[in-house]
């Protein structure tokens, strides 16, 4: 048979070959030449569309459907709500929302529940009034909270499927290459996230893909988080999020004497752990004495001549500061606590954004946090096995997130949980926790601000602190200094109610969350 | 020791616990206890506040109302102990 420009091809090669044969045919996505220039190209080929709600009827979201955002601006979000109220009046119901996370702004969600718009949600974590419905059983579907490896290697492996991804993005071209910061600094009132770390994920695997961003800025768009080819549809809203809002909460810069006491301990911690050495590697996570570590750790490493090859995951401006002072060398970032760090990831070149999977899938030794030494995390409560509690309050209402909390405590080669002793009158070293978010085989050492316990699993660690100086107590020890100060806490009462499900990184459960009793 | 005017003691500060004390008919201490802390705790600060006042001997029923921000017991102690003193215009100090 001839082709289209006469050339003969035998139809017995094609068919065992399985190609089809040119001009013949025709594959209905391909276009035509276009000789308009690229300036004429750039209005008649653009992805834009004119409202939310324009782009959702041609992405043709059904009732029932999975659609996602990603929390890039945490506390200072404003796109989830607005789709989803665009949602709730186009008359969707049962929809499911998988948010890479959730905070004390999505609270409007509560309504979208009670009208039946959104019957399941998967997430990080959740805070605030949405929290608090939960807690109280508002849902009938139990919540879903993944950590960010486990979100991530979830929707890769198509367990988690995203029928359409509304994704806020501070710059995007009319193609749909969008990035959380801007190359052209000439450009005004860009609101800069930093990382679309795990945006990016939802963008390569979600069926069909909205930018919603409030920044056109000229094509190309050429250093993306997100690529034109992943994405569908772009609508321009005039406020995206605010960007001064992200570092607020657990990500805050703390002054707080207490937390930096932690800090200044964890750091020594680390020194003196056997980890602390040229090359290596390190990664803070959320909590205002964990992200302090930084300000501690930089001293020593000046002063021992040691280098960090290597940071990872959520990044502030105290990790910038180290990388410009040329002892951290590369940033692996897959997420901006502040605007310092956001601004970094602009402007240095060993700066470099990396997406969910990159970062912490379970499933591939390629992933960042397997070749991680040190992570500090974060804890609300710690049981004497050294299990961690970072979702559930003292009062057994959701308050919290998982992030990459069990991910990089297993990756990492040094586990260092901080938490004081005691918040308020509330315990934080406890028998048994109420919710199980990282196993305790994967933590390694506690630091709070009466003393330190080593996990009996590591006594090489125990006994490389002892050597300095350094008291190290049993956690039972400090389970009964805690109480000796609070008491013995009564225990919690619940329904049998399920109202959230706590996954392991690798997709199976590893606690559930009941419905609490007032 | 008699209760002859209403008072208060402590503030509403975290880690403080605010007390109301007045005299009401019914012989007994009756405690109306707000806690940021109730779930853990509200048992075991309603008998700390119940015994204090026992401690002290006041005649007649008590209505205490106390607003707990993440007290110890030995604060919620001091601010009944305090409330109880100032509700009965004594000085008579036992501490």
């Amino acid at each position: 048979m001839k082709n289209l420009i006469g050339h003969e091809i035998p139809e017995q090669v094609a068919e065992h070959l399985g190609l089809g044969i040119y001009g013949v045919n025709v594959d209905p996505r391909v276009e035509g030449k276009d000789t308009a220039s690229s300036s004429e190209k750039e209005q008649k080929r653009s992805k834009v569309v004119g409202s939310i709600e324009e782009a959702v009827r041609l992405c043709g979201l059904k009732d029932g459907m999975t659609i996602s955002f990603h929390h890039h601006f945490r506390n200072g979000d404003h796109v989830l709500n607005q789709v989803m109220e665009t949602l709730a009046r186009m008359g969707f119901k049962n929809l499911r929302v998988a948010s890479s996370s959730l905070t004390d702004v999505h609270a409007p969600l509560v309504e979208h529940i009670k009208n039946g718009v959104v019957t399941h949600i998967e997430s990080s974590g959740c805070r605030g009034k949405l929290a608090d419905a939960i807690s109280h059983g508002i849902m009938d579907e139990p919540v879903i909270f993944r950590s960010h490896g486990g979100r991530a290697a979830t929707i890769a492996d198509g367990k988690l499927h995203i029928d359409v991804a509304f994704l806020g993005a501070p710059v995007c071209d009319v193609y749909g290459n969008a990035s959380g910061v801007c190359q052209d600094e000439s450009v005004e009132g860009v609101a800069e996230c930093g990382s679309l770390g795990y945006a990016k994920v939802d963008a390569q695997f979600a069926d069909k893909t909205i930018i919603l961003t409030n920044k056109i800025i000229k094509y190309p768009n050429a250093v993306q988080s997100i690529e034109g080819t992943w994405v569908n549809y772009v609508v321009v809203l005039d406020d995206i999020g605010d960007p001064a809002k992200i570092s607020s909460g657990a990500a805050r810069f703390t002054k707080n004497p207490r937390d930096l006491l932690i800090a200044e301990m964890a750091a020594k911690v680390i020194v003196n752990s056997g980890y602390f050495r040229n090359d290596f590697s390190l990664q803070t996570g959320s909590g205002g004495a964990s992200l302090a570590v930084t300000r501690f750790l930089a001293q020593y490493m000046r002063d021992q001549h040691i280098t960090a090859r290597f940071a990872l995951g959520g990044i502030t401006g105290q990790i910038v500061k180290l990388h410009e002072e040329g002892l951290i060398g590369t940033i692996w970032d897959v997420q901006d606590f502040d605007v310092e760090a956001a601004a970094s990831l602009r402007r240095n070149p060993s700066h470099h954004e990396i997406d969910g999977i990159l970062y912490a899938t379970p499933f591939n030794r390629g992933s960042v946090l397997n070749h991680l030494d040190v992570v500090v995390l974060s804890a609300l409560e710690i049981d004497v096995n050294f299990n961690v509690n970072v979702l559930t309050g003292s009062d057994g209402v959701i308050r919290g997130a998982i992030g990459g909390h069990p991910d990089t405590a297993k990756g990492a080669s040094l586990t260092v949980i901080v938490s004081p002793l005691i918040r308020g009158r509330i315990p934080c070293v406890r028998d048994r926790v109420d919710t199980i978010c990282t196993d305790g085989r994967d933590c390694d050492v506690l630091v709070t601000d009466v003393g330190i316990a080593v996990n009996p699993s590591r006594p090489e660690i125990r006994e490389r602190l002892s050597k300095v100086g350094l008291k190290i107590y049993d956690i039972h020890e400090l389970k009964e200094m805690a109480e000796k100060v609070v008491g013995k806490p009564d225990p919690l009462e619940f329904t049998d109610k399920v109202v959230a499900v706590v996954t392991a990184p690798d997709g199976t459960i590893m606690d559930v969350i009941h419905e609490v009793v007032d | 020791m008699k209760i002859s005017t209403k008072a208060e003691a402590g503030t509403l500060e975290s880690g403080d616990i605010h007390v109301e004390v007045e005299s009401k008919e019914e012989p007994g201490v009756e405690v109306d206890l707000d806690s940021t802390v109730m779930k853990l705790y509200g048992r075991q600060i309603t008998n700390v506040i119940k015994d204090t006042v026992k401690e002290l001997g006041v005649d007649g029923g008590v209505l205490i109302t106390a607003t707990d921000k993440g007290a110890l017991d030995c604060t919620v102690r001091a601010r009944v102990k305090t409330a109880i003193y100032r509700a009965c215009e004594s000085k008579n100090y036992t501490w």
